[in-house]
């Protein structure tokens, strides 16, 4: 049995999608703009998988207390984030445990009650 | 129009040497509520260098990045990245598989500092849905 981590909602703005396309590069319009993202079949703008998983590796490592420690970090994105223009919640939950000599996170993430990322897991420095 | 599938295996050039900064790495904590006063950055943060190599990729193969939805990321460590490091990207496309029309590319960078060493390898998966 792990031990259970307190779950966190972050919220998500278009502006933070704006900042975090500069931040990271990844100036793909499907984050920007309604238009472009439906073309593509998308509900409309979604969040960066990206920025999701920057959500979940920075609700890690705001548990262990710094940064630096994670070895392994990684996810399936399996269901897109839409983010309305008046913004949306995500929200984080894990479970921490030891396998074999592997110090285990295994997370949870969700938007507007449905799993976005799956197999969601990070693992620490021992 | 389909991914020619000769590109298994096939490893693209090194990004162009990225210079990490405390500016930079605050910048990407700050887009995701975080706060940032020095030391490593967030383990996601690789992803700045894996996307150049991805960006590099499509253009060489024509690919339009609106075209392209991101499927699995993982990032796996040797060491945290650091502000002073200078890093570089190399992808090597992995896998390649076609499903109703969209191309399923699994793709593996191996980002090393300046003095060639291993810090962490990216591993994508990338879809790409072609014209309707």
């Amino acid at each position: 049995m792990g031990t259970d981590l307190e779950p966190r909602t972050f919220r998500v703005t278009r502006d933070d999608l704006v900042a975090y396309a500069a931040a990271s590069g990844d100036h793909n319009p499907i984050h920007q703009d309604d238009e472009v993202a439906r073309s593509v079949g998308l509900p409309g703008v979604i969040a960066h998988g990206m920025f999701t998983m920057a959500l979940a590796a920075r609700y890690v490592e705001e548990w262990v207390g710094r940064r630096g420690q994670v070895l392994t970090i990684g996810a399936k994105f399996t269901k897109p984030v839409p983010v309305p223009p008046e913004g949306a919640e995500v929200e984080v939950s894990g479970v921490y445990e030891h396998q074999g000599d592997d110090k285990v996170v295994s997370l949870t993430v969700t938007c507007n009650g449905e799993q976005v990322l799956g197999r969601l897991k990070a693992t620490l420095r021992a | 129009m389909p991914i020619d599938k000769s590109l298994v295996g096939r490893s693209f050039p090194p990004t162009r040497p990225y210079a990490v900064s405390e500016e930079n790495v605050r910048a990407f904590v700050t887009a995701t509520g975080g706060e940032y006063d020095g030391g490593p950055a967030p383990a996601t943060y690789p992803i700045v260098v894996a996307f150049d190599a991805m960006n590099d990729f499509l253009e060489a193969e024509q690919v339009d990045l609106f075209r392209i939805v991101h499927g699995e990321q993982g990032f796996s460590y040797l060491r945290a990245v650091e502000p002073g490091d200078v890093l570089t990207a190399t992808l090597t496309v992995a896998s390649l598989r076609q499903i109703g029309g969209a191309d399923i590319i699994g793709t593996t960078s191996v980002i090393t500092d300046e003095g060639g060493a291993e810090v962490c390898t990216g591993t994508a998966t990338i879809v790409h849905r072609g014209e309707a």
